[in-house]
C-alpha cells in the first residue's frame, strides 16, 4: 500500500556530520509498526471514521450557517490522533493541542454531542458555548485544549509536563503542533527547558504540509522537521502519519523513552489535510490533483481498511460500523442544532473564579 | 430516497453566490470528498465537496447561475439503496435549514439587552490586627520573600520560577534564602526566555500547581504578555469555568533610576484593562505581604506589580502568623476632608508627602491607596469623593489611557453630582523615559507636582 513519502527516521549509517554527532548519543529505538489485534484495529477504524464523518458534518453545518467564525477540520489527519492517543494512559497522561482540536477530543472518547454543540455555540457545549471550535477542554480527560495562538500550546504543554514531573505522578504530556507552529520562537524556548529539565513530554509536529497556504518548503529552512529538536539534544523521529499502525508504533517507542526519564522526544508526523486551512480557504496554493492523489494513495482510513481485510474482516462488518457512526454523527448534529443558546446571564460568569 | 445538496455558505456572511461550474453530471457516482462543483462569491472561489455516497440523480441548478441563495437545493443524490442512514440524512437536513433561518431572525430581532455584571460583590475589609500585636520593621523585599516562604511552607504546590531566582538569590534579592529552604525542586532558575517560562508556568497552573513566576522586571514580560493575557486570563472563560489558572506573575514595575526608556514603564493600565486578570500593585511592606499571600492562594491569575525603588524601603509589618489581606479593597492611608488624592504603588508615598506639605498650608488631604487595580474598589473612591468633592489621581506612569483615566471615568459616570471641580491626573510626562538625570527628574511625578495639582483642583 502506497503511503505519503516519509523519510526514513534516524539513518542507520552516519552520512552527514549532524548524524555523526548524534551517533554518540543514546537514541530511542527505531519504531516498528504496531501489531494490533483485530479488535484494536477495528476500534482504530471506528474512531478514525468517527472523526472523518464528524468533521464532514461540521463542514456541512458550517455551510448552513450553524457554525460560525473559524472552523478547522481534521480530515486526512485522523491516524495521528488515534495512533498516538490510543497509546496513552487515561487519567494519567495529558494532551494539549492548537485550534484544530475536534479530532483529538473525539480520539479521547469525549461525547460528540457536546463537541458539536460547542461548534454551534450552544449552552450544552463542552465550554458552555463560550469557547467555540478552537477552545474546547476536558480536564476530566486531562485534555487541556484547544489554543488559538499558534505555538502557545507547546510552552503550555511543557508546563503540563513540568507538573507531571513536579508531582511525580508518572504522567506524560503529549503536545501537538503544526508545521506552521514549528517556526515560532517559543517552541524552541520550550524545547530548551524541556530537555534541560528532562520533562516528560512528547512533542508532536503534525506536518500536514501547509501552514494555512504556505507550504513547508516555503516557510522552513530545515524542512525535515524531525531534526528541529536536535540542537537541543531532543531526538526526533519521522513517522508516516497516514498509517495508524506506524503512528502507534512510534508512540510506543516515544513513551518508553519519556517514561524512562530520558526527557522529551520529538515526533514528526507526515500527514495531509484534505480540506482548506479553515472553512473559508479557497485552497489556491495547491492543485486538486495533489489532494486527490493523497486521497487515492495514502488515505488513513482506506489504509486501515486494507489491514482489516488482510485480517479477514468483511465488508459487512465495516458497513455496520459506518452505519453506527453515521447515526452517532447525525444525532450529534441534531443535538447541536436543537440545544438552546446560552442564557444571556452566562455573559458575566466564569470571568473570574472567585468574588472580590 | 434522495439526498438534497444545498447551496453552501462559504463564510458566515455569505447569502448568495454563483454556481460557477459543475464537475459532475447526472448519473455520476460520487463518494465522500469528491469535488462536485465550484462556487464563487465576490471574495473567493471554493470547491464544494460531497459528504455522502451515491449517484447524482438530478442537477437542479445549472452551472453559470448567479445569485443562488444559500440553502437552495442544487442537486439530488440517490442514496445507495434505501438504507436508513441516508434516510436519516434527509430528515436531519430539514431542521438544519429551519434552525439556520431561525438563528438569523433572532440576531436581527433581539433587542439589545441592558447587561451588567450581576455577581454579588462581597464587602471585604482588612482583618483587624489584634491589640498588642508586635510590629516588625521589614524592607519591602523581605516582606515579599516572607510571603512566598510562608505560602510555600503551607502548600506543596507553590513553587517559584524565573531568571536568577535560585542560586543568584534573586536579581533584586527578593527570593533570598528560598533555594536553601525549599531546594532546587521548588525554586527554579530559568534561561532568559520569558515567553517560554511564562507559558510553562501557565501550563503548570492549568495542570494544578500554584506557580509564582518572577519577571526580572515587567519590561521583559512584554515578551510573555501573550501567555499572561491569551493563555492565563482567558482560559477559565473560554472553557466555561472548567479550566483554572491559579498563577502569580510578579516582579518590579515602573521607573527605576536612570535605566532609560526600555527599562522604565508602568504596565498597570495594560493589565488592568484585561477581564480575567487580577492586578495588584501595593505600596508598603505590610500590604505587599498580605496581598502576595492572598494572590498565591487565589484561584485566578494575578499580575503582582512591585516597585524596585521601594524594595529597600522599611515599613512596619504586623507580626502575625498569617497576615492575609483582601484582594479588591483600597486602603485609606490618611483621612482628610478637603481633597482626595488617589494613588497606588510608589505614588502613594509621594501623595502622603504631598499631604504633609498641604497640611502645613491648612489643606486637609485624604490619601487612598488603591492596592488592587483590577477589580478596582470604586466604592472607596466614590465615598471619599462624596466627602471631599474634589479628587485627583497621582500616578507614576504615562497619562494617556492610564489608571487615572479610568478613575476619571468612574467619577464622571457614578460620582458626577459630588464633583465640585474636574478630576485631574498628575502623572509622568508623556514621553519615553530619558536617561539624563535632569530630564528624568523632569519626567517623573513627585510630591511637589501633586501639591501643585491639588492647588489646581481646589481652584
Amino acid at each position: 500500500m502506497a503511503k505519503t513519502p516519509a523519510k526514513k527516521s534516524a539513518p542507520k549509517k552516519a552520512s552527514v556530520s549532524g548524524d555523526v554527532a548524534r551517533a554518540n548519543r543514546e537514541r530511542p529505538a527505531e519504531p516498528v509498526p504496531y501489531k494490533a489485534s483485530k479488535e484494536e484495529l477495528l476500534e482504530f477504524y471506528r474512531q478514525m471514521l468517527l472523526i472523518r464523518r464528524f468533521e464532514e458534518k461540521a463542514g456541512q453545518l458550517y455551510g448552513l450557517g450553524l457554525i460560525g467564525g473559524f472552523c478547522h477540520l481534521y480530515i486526512g489527519q485522523e491516524a495521528v490522533a488515534i495512533g498516538l492517543q490510543s497509546a496513552l494512559t487515561p487519567g494519567k497522561d495529558s494532551v494539549i493541542t492548537g485550534y484544530r482540536d475536534h479530532g483529538h477530543m473525539l480520539a479521547y472518547g469525549i461525547d460528540p454531542n457536546v463537541i458539536m454543540a460547542e461548534l454551534t455555540g450552544r449552552a450544552a457545549g463542552i465550554s458552555k458555548g463560550k469557547g467555540g471550535s478552537m477552545h474546547m477542554f476536558s480536564t476530566e480527560h486531562k485534555f487541556y485544549g484547544g489554543h488559538g495562538i499558534v505555538g502557545a500550546q507547546v510552552s503550555l504543554g511543557a508546563g503540563l509536563a513540568f507538573g507531571h514531573k513536579y508531582s511525580n505522578d508518572g504522567g506524560v504530556c503529549l503536545a501537538y503542533f503544526g508545521d506552521g507552529a514549528a517556526n515560532q520562537g517559543q517552541v524552541y524556548e520550550s524545547f530548551n527547558m524541556a530537555e534541560l529539565w528532562k520533562l516528560p513530554i512528547i512533542f508532536v509536529i503534525e506536518n500536514n504540509q501547509y501552514a494555512m497556504g504556505t507550504s513547508v518548503n516555503r516557510a522552513s529552512s530545515e524542512d525535515q522537521l524531525y531534526r528541529r529538536g536536535e540542537s537541543f539534544r531532543i531526538p526526533g523521529i519521522q513517522v508516516d502519519g497516514m498509517d495508524v499502525l506506524a503512528v502507534r508504533g512510534a508512540a510506543e517507542v516515544a513513551l518508553e523513552w519519556v517514561r524512562g526519564g530520558k526527557g522529551p522526544v520529538l515526533l514528526e508526523m507526515k500527514t495531509y489535510r484534505y480540506r482548506g486551512h479553515s472553512m473559508s480557504d479557497p485552497a489556491k496554493y495547491r492543485s486538486r490533483d495533489e489532494v486527490q492523489s493523497v486521497r487515492d494513495n495514502s488515505d488513513p482510513i482506506e489504509g486501515c481498511k486494507a489491514y482489516l481485510a488482510e485480517m479477514g474482516v468483511g465488508e459487512d462488518e465495516l458497513k455496520a460500523i459506518e452505519k453506527e457512526i453515521r447515526t452517532i454523527v447525525n444525532e450529534s448534529a441534531d443535538f447541536a442544532e436543537t440545544s438552546p443558546e446560552p442564557e444571556l446571564g452566562e455573559l458575566y460568569t466564569d470571568v473570574l473564579v472567585e468574588q472580590y | 430516497m434522495a439526498i438534497e445538496l444545498k447551496m453552501p455558505a462559504l463564510s458566515p456572511t455569505m447569502e448568495e453566490g454563483t454556481l460557477a461550474k459543475w464537475l459532475v453530471k447526472e448519473g455520476d457516482a460520487v463518494k465522500s470528498g469528491d469535488i462536485l462543483a465550484e462556487i464563487e462569491t465576490d471574495k473567493a472561489t471554493m470547491e464544494f465537496e460531497a459528504v455522502d455516497e451515491g449517484v447524482i440523480s438530478s442537477i437542479t441548478v445549472a452551472e453559470g447561475t448567479d445569485n443562488v441563495k444559500v440553502g437552495t437545493v442544487i442537486a439530488l443524490i440517490a442514496g445507495e439503496g434505501e438504507d436508513a442512514a441516508s434516510a436519516e440524512q434527509v430528515t436531519a437536513d430539514k431542521p438544519e435549514a429551519e434552525a439556520a433561518s431561525v438563528a438569523q431572525e433572532k440576531t436581527v430581532d433581539a433587542p439589545a439587552p441592558a447587561l451588567k455584571d450581576e455577581t454579588p460583590k462581597p464587602v471585604k475589609t482588612d482583618p483587624a490586627i489584634p491589640a498588642g500585636t508586635a510590629m516588625t520593621s521589614l524592607t519591602l523585599r523581605e516582606a515579599l520573600r516572607d510571603a512566598m516562604a510562608e505560602e510555600m511552607r503551607r502548600d506543596d504546590r507553590v513553587f517559584v520560577m524565573g531568571e536568577e531566582v535560585a542560586e543568584y538569590q534573586g536579581a533584586y534579592k527578593v527570593t533570598q534564602g528560598l533555594l536553601d529552604e525549599f531546594g532546587a525542586h521548588r525554586v527554579i532558575d530559568t534561561p532568559i526566555t520569558e515567553y517560554g517560562f511564562a507559558g510553562i508556568g501557565t501550563g503548570a497552573a492549568m495542570g494544578g500547581l500554584r506557580p509564582v513566576i518572577e519577571f526580572m522586571t515587567f519590561n521583559f514580560a512584554m515578551q510573555a504578555i501573550d501567555h499572561i493575557i491569551n493563555s492565563a486570563a482567558k482560559t477559565n472563560y473560554m472553557s466555561g469555568g472548567q479550566m483554572r489558572c491559579p498563577i502569580v506573575f510578579r516582579g518590579p514595575n515602573g521607573a527605576a533610576a536612570r535605566v532609560g526608556a526600555q527599562h522604565s514603564q508602568n504596565y498597570a493600565p495594560w493589565y488592568a484593562s484585561v477581564p480575567g486578570l487580577i492586578v495588584i500593585s501595593p505600596y508598603d511592606a505590610a500590604d505587599a505581604k498580605g496581598l502576595l499571600k492572598a494572590a498565591i492562594r487565589c484561584e485566578d491569575p494575578v499580575v503582582f506589580l512591585e516597585n524596585e525603588l521601594l524594595y529597600g524601603r522599611t515599613f512596619e509589618v504586623p507580626d502575625l502568623d498569617d497576615h492575609v489581606l483582601p484582594i479588591g479593597k483600597a486602603r485609606i492611608m490618611r483621612q482628610g476632608s478637603d481633597v482626595t488624592i488617589v494613588s497606588y504603588s510608589i505614588g502613594v508615598g509621594m501623595a502622603l508627602e504631598a499631604a504633609e506639605k498641604l497640611a502645613g498650608e491648612g489643606i486637609d488631604a485624604e490619601v487612598i491607596d488603591l492596592r488592587t487595580i483590577r477589580p478596582l474598589d470604586k466604592a472607596t473612591v466614590l465615598a471619599s469623593l462624596a466627602k471631599t468633592n474634589r479628587l485627583l489621581i497621582a500616578e507614576e506612569g504615562w497619562p494617556v489611557c492610564s489608571v487615572g483615566s479610568e478613575i476619571i471615568a468612574i467619577c464622571m459616570e457614578e460620582g458626577f453630582d459630588d464633583l465640585d471641580a474636574p478630576v485631574i491626573r498628575v502623572t509622568n510626562e508623556d514621553v519615553p523615559m530619558p536617561y539624563a538625570a535632569n530630564l528624568e527628574r523632569a519626567t517623573l511625578v513627585n510630591a511637589d507636582k501633586i501639591v501643585a495639582g491639588v492647588r489646581k483642583v481646589l481652584g
